[in-house]
């Protein structure tokens, strides 16, 4: 079965939100991350896999280091995609205004 | 120009707070989720059962084409006109599950109002299936005109 990998899948997990935040202000190597957190060092590794493989963090080479850094492309799309629920909340709500506006109309011409 | 309506889904929690501000009287604007005649026209739907008190149930249904192609149905906990609705409100055939939702209603002016909708999900996951509804129906929309756009270039 092929896992399924996408922002959102990455974002549900707390210590995944934690990393985000952790190189949210600057590029860190994996163990750098890893003593930040009380898990295993391979359970670290594998939230930063999952993370690198839905494109939140992206890894540098640097001389014999990888540093991971935020991709903030990436995680715009996280930000935007609450907007299209939104979208459909507002149109509702506006349709629900027009509807009861028509019924005040009524009432007057009464 | 700041949004009528705003959405608020913290990260870490399991719940969706939805606020609107309406031109429309309190009393109206609670009529609108009150008597089925209106709820049918705003949302779309049909209402085949609507017991606005304690313990009452509703159910909506809409049909495409003599199809049904949506049913929702809930438990009515609290109903005090023009204040307060507690329910339970579950769409079925879907994968979001059962939610609660808190609906409270509030007088700004005489002419104005505001609905203040709290909905709690059974878990995180379940809130996220919700939020990816409309996105991933974006995408498969976007999906389609890009289709029909290449299948006119043919």
């Amino acid at each position: 079965m092929k896992i399924r990998r996408d922002v959102f899948q990455a974002i549900a997990d707390p210590t995944r939100r934690a990393i985000l935040l952790l190189v949210a202000t600057q590029s860190m190597t994996a163990g750098a991350i890893a003593s930040n957190f009380d898990t295993a060092r391979p359970t670290v590794s594998k939230h930063l896999q999952i993370l690198a493989e839905c494109e939140l963090l992206k890894q540098e080479q640097n001389g014999r280091e990888i540093y991971y850094h935020l991709n903030p492309q990436k995680m715009k799309e996280v930000a935007d995609f609450i907007e299209p629920f939104r979208k459909i909340w507002d149109d509702r709500f506006n349709k629900l205004e027009a509807v009861m506006k028509s019924k005040i109309d009524e009432h007057k011409k009464k | 120009m700041e949004q009528k309506t705003k959405i608020n889904a913290e990260e870490g929690k399991q719940e969706i707070v939805i606020t609107r501000e309406f031109d429309l009287p309190l009393e109206l604007l609670f009529k609108a989720y009150e008597e089925p005649e209106f709820i049918e026209q705003w949302m779309g739907t049909k209402v085949l059962k609507i017991e606005n008190k304690k313990h009452g149930s509703y159910a909506f249904e809409t049909s495409h084409d003599g199809k049904v192609v949506f049913r929702a149905n809930g438990t009515i906990h609290e109903f005090i006109p023009n204040q307060k609705i507690i329910r339970t409100f579950e769409m079925e055939n879907m994968p979001i599950g059962v939610q609660l939702e808190f609906l409270e209603f509030e007088k700004l002016t005489d002419d104005t109002s505001k609905l203040t909708m709290q909905i709690i999900y059974r878990s995180e996951q379940h809130r996220a299936e919700q939020l990816k509804l409309p996105f991933a129906y974006g995408i498969n929309m976007a999906h389609s005109k890009l289709q029909e756009i290449i299948n006119k270039l043919k």
